[in-house]
Order: structure tokens, then sequence, then C-alpha cells
């Protein structure tokens, strides 16, 4: 193919890309701006096997097998995933992208020095790439075990642990130095092999409310690293698409922090400040007040206004529909109705819109926290459904634990609240909540859906 | 290309990437991040032109490998972030 039709090609494909993420920030044009970022990919993937630069083609059909197996793992997974599970599966794909463009890396890095002395500019491509792609690709895996709760989602901190990782990283650092100085084969696989431990020491000890953050920031991470092996390559797509979500992952991780209350140092760098936590040695004795389906169809019946607030729990539960048959019921009683939807409800942020948004809940009904607080006050009856960490009063009142400064739900403001969960088991985050000890909260026991059906059944009779 | 060529790309690109989503809503925090995700995958042409060019058992079974992992981060990550959207769009139509 002719060199300045394939470069042009090439840029055609990298202002797709950037279409692609314009789009993608409005809801109007998000689904349109996806399908053209997917179309300047499809173009890019074929176009690369007429790329006038290389002349020997060695391995076209294993290549070519290759593409369709990958299409055959990865599009059944994409399409048979359940709603609940999606960011872990974010996280893994993510963690396959870096592992792709550490392994692009070190290969390049091969075929260069049996040609001869790769430049040092070419070496240091390559360190950063094989670093982070390396760090990316396991931190992702230990996201991915902690969001499918294969491992446990609190910090994993031990004693120690703070020196164990920074010794990781130095180590990392110095066998970098090592393969720029003398460009063998050896320091490069052994960096490799500690860039690999230390993603999974970063991760370890970020607790699970962090989590989203995390793959944000791996994912921007990932996207350097592509732009770095597009600098070793020599391709200028490699190098706009990397540095692209590079800078709007890092946009985006710092806006999800933001919304989250959390600062960003200090997720990332929990691993050196968190402390073991001293398990609370008091059994809780004090009684909570539990309810019963009816007790909950009458206050809900009687109410002017009332708000559910969703979380993790609903989505488990399968419990959408139900929610909404109950909020419809309400409605053609002339109760007011709104979902209070915290930003990091489910797992990440806007990850409760999605899941509602596939129950069909009226969009106008969907109220975001800073709008939903102020009326909380005005509000008769809060029903919590399966959310824990979001309505905790100890993210304002408890110094300290995993969640303190994250703004919250304002639900002891409203005259009732009602918990809907399975059992006393903490959130997420793994940490009691106050609340539910409040005199004016009751719960009410048992699978959300469940319950929520009894109530609407209850409501019906009346 | 030149070594300024290069940063020239790099330095604008960063100010691209800022600009385009520094006003995305709460509500399409994680369709953007899968968006994006998506787009890396993209280095499935980096490992196709290393994959093209490998000699060696070494070379070509880790960049058949790298091609592999990108093919799936790219097509899955385009599928699963049009799945998240269509849902979005289909609450839009029956407004």
């Amino acid at each position: 193919m002719n060199a300045n039709l394939y470069a042009v090609i090439g840029l055609g494909v990298a202002v797709s890309f950037i279409l692609a993420l314009k789009g993608l920030s409005a809801p109007k044009t998000a689904r349109r701006g996806n399908q053209i970022g997917a179309i300047g990919a499809t173009v890019a993937t074929v176009v690369v096997f007429f790329d006038p630069g290389s002349t020997k083609h060695h391995n076209t059909f294993l290549i070519l097998a290759a593409i369709a197996f990958g299409v055959i793992v990865g599009v059944p997974a994409a399409r048979k995933i359940q709603m609940t599970q999606m960011p872990q599966l974010v996280a893994l794909f993510n963690g396959v992208g870096g592992g792709a463009a550490a392994l692009v890396a070190i290969v390049e890095y091969l075929n260069l020095s049996a040609e001869g002395t790769p430049s040092k500019a070419n070496i240091v491509a390559t360190v950063f790439t094989v670093i982070v792609g390396c760090t990316s690709f396991s931190g992702s895996v230990i996201t991915f075990m902690k969001l499918q709760e294969l491992m446990t989602t609190r910090p994993v901190v031990f004693p120690g642990g703070r020196f164990l990782i920074a010794g990781t990283l130095a180590a990392v650092l110095a066998t970098g130095g090592w393969t720029i100085a003398s460009g063998g084969n050896t320091p490069l696989l052994i960096m490799g092999g500690l860039s690999l431990l230390f993603g999974v020491l970063f991760v370890l000890p970020v607790g699970g409310a962090d989590v989203p953050i995390v793959i944000s920031l791996l994912n921007a991470f990932t996207g350097l690293t592509v732009a770095a092996s597009g600098y070793v390559l020599q391709s200028t797509l490699l190098i706009v698409a990397g540095t692209l979500v590079g800078a709007s992952g890092t946009i985006l991780t710092r806006l999800m922090a933001d919304a989250m209350g959390r600062s960003l140092f200090g997720t990332l760098f929990g691993a050196f400040t968190a402390k073991p936590q001293a398990a609370t040695g008091v059994t809780e004795t004090r009684s909570v007040k539990s309810s019963s389906p009816d007790d909950v169809a009458i206050l809900l019946n009687y109410a002017q206004r009332v708000v559910v607030v969703p979380g993790f729990g609903l989505a488990v539960a399968q419990a959408q529909h139900t929610v909404r048959e109950l909020a419809d019921l309400l409605t053609a009683k002339g109760v007011e109705v709104a979902y209070g939807i915290h930003p990091v409800a489910g797992r990440m942020p806007g990850h409760m819109n999605v899941l509602l948004a596939e129950a069909n809940v009226p969009y106008e009904q969907l109220v975001e926290m800073e709008e939903i607080n102020p009326t909380f006050p005005q509000t008769d009856v809060v029903l919590v459904v399966g959310a824990n960490d979001v309505v905790n009063p100890a993210a304002k009142t408890t110094p300290g634990c995993p969640i303190y400064g994250m703004p919250i739900l304002d639900v002891a403001s409203a005259g009732n609240v009602i918990f809907l969960k399975r059992s006393m088991r903490p959130g997420f985050a793994g940490i009691e909540n106050e609340l539910l000890y409040d005199p004016k909260t009751s719960l009410l026991f048992g699978d959300a859906k469940e319950s929520l059906g009894k109530v609407v059944s209850a409501l019906k009779n009346l | 290309m030149t070594t300024m060529a290069i940063l020239t790309i790099f330095v604008l690109s960063i100010f691209v990437g800022f600009e385009v989503v520094s006003k995305v809503s709460t509500t399409l925090h994680t369709p953007l991040m899968s968006g994006a995700n998506a787009i890396h995958g993209i280095i499935l042409v980096g490992a196709i032109l290393v994959a093209d060019k490998a000699t060696t058992g070494l070379e070509t079974s880790l960049s058949i490998i790298a091609v592999v992992l990108a093919t799936i981060n790219m097509v899955g990550g385009f599928v699963v972030t049009d799945r998240m959207l269509e849902m979005f769009k289909g609450k839009g139509g029956k407004k």
C-alpha cells in the first residue's frame, strides 16, 4: 500500500478515537461515539496487514487465527456478562491490554537486539512499557479477584508491607536502570517479573470501595504503555491513541476520586499510610427494629414523598424490575417517588444508572446526590435497597474508617428509614453502619426481590 | 520520525485527551472508562506488526499471545461498552 495513503488512514483512525471519546462524554452521542471508535479500530486492524513498512510476512495465518480466537473469547464474555459483574470484566479487559503492550515491547526489543544494539531511547521506551504494562496486568487481575470476591474486598495490609512495596519498586527501577545500561535480555525479563509482583503489592492494600479508582488509573497506565510501544514501533497511531487514553483516563480518575470524595494520593499511596486495622473487640449486642412487608406497605401508602436508595444488593438480587413496579404503584397512588443515586452506588461511578436503565426506570426519577440531599428532611420514607456504605454516617463521623470523607446520602434526616437487607453483614467496604440502630430505622430482612414483591402485593391489597 | 515530531504529537494528544472528557457527567463515567479501555486495544496493531516479522519461536509465541490478548481487549471492550449504552438509549426512546 502507498505509504501516504497508509498514513492518511492512520490519521483518520486517530480522529475516530478522538470523536469516540468526545461522543462518550455526552449521553445523547455516547453510543454513536463508541461505534465510531469500533469502526476506526477495525479499519486500523485491517490496513495494518498492508503496512508498507513491513515487507516480511511470516505469520499471517497464525495472526488471523489468533484474532479469531480472541474474538471467540472476548465477544461472548462481553455479551453474556451480567451487568452487575461488568466492572470486573472491564478490569480484566484492561489487564490483558496492558499485558499485550508489555509483550509487544518485549518482542520488538528481542527483535531489535538480534539485529544490533537498540538505541537508548528505544530501550528507555521498552523499559517503561514493560514496567507499566506488567504492573497494569497483574494489578488488574487482583482488582478482578477483589470485585469477583474471589478474595477479601478489605484492604490487605501486613506488617512491613510498605517496606516490601517500596523495596519492590526500588528493585524494579534498579533492574530498569540495569537494562538501559547493559541492553541485555536477562535484566529486562527480571524487571518484567518484578513489575508483575509490584502490581500485585500495589493493589492489595486498596480497599474495596476504592477499587474503581484503581481500575480507572490502571486504564490510563495501559494507555501510556500503548503510547510508549508506539514510539518503539514508530507508529503515530499507537502514540496518539495511547496518549489520548492516558490523558483522558487520568482526568477521569480524578473526576471519580472527586465524586467519591477521596484524595487520589490517599488512594494510591494507601499502601504507605494504611495501618493494619485492629479488630473491634466489641460484640454488637444492640438490637435492631425489624419490620414486616405489611408495615412497610402501610408506611409507604401514607407517605407524601418516598426516596429509593438503590445499592449493589439490589442489582445482585435482580430486583430492579420489582423496585420499578413498586415505584409505579406508589406514583399511581399519588406518592412522589424519586431515586437517590450516589455517584458510586454499585461498584463503579455510574454503575447504578446502567443497572436502573436496564429496568427502564424513567431518567427523570434518577436524582444525583447533590440534588437529593437537601430534600431528605421533606421525605417521609427512605427505602434503602441493598445499599449500605453510601448511607453510612461513619463517613462523616468516624475519622480513620476506610470511607471517611466520602460524601453520603443524608437519609438520616428523613422521617423513616427502611433498610432491605439480607443480613446484618456490613457493606463492601466492611464497616459497621450506625444508622441501622437508629430509632427511626427499621429493617426488612430477606432477599430484596422477594421482600419488595411482598410489599408490592401488600400495597395492592390496601 | 524525528524525536521532535513525536514529542509534538505526544503533547498535543495529551491536551486533546484532557479536553474531550473534561465535562463528562457522573452517569457516563463507567461507559467512558470502558470505551477508553477498548481504544487502547489498538495495541492489536502493534501486536500484528511484531508478529508479522517474528522469526524465532520465542518471538512468534509471545507476539501471538499478544495478538490474542489485544483482540480480547479491543473487541470485548467495544462490545461491552455498546451493551451498557444500549440500555441508556432504550430509556431515552421511551420518554
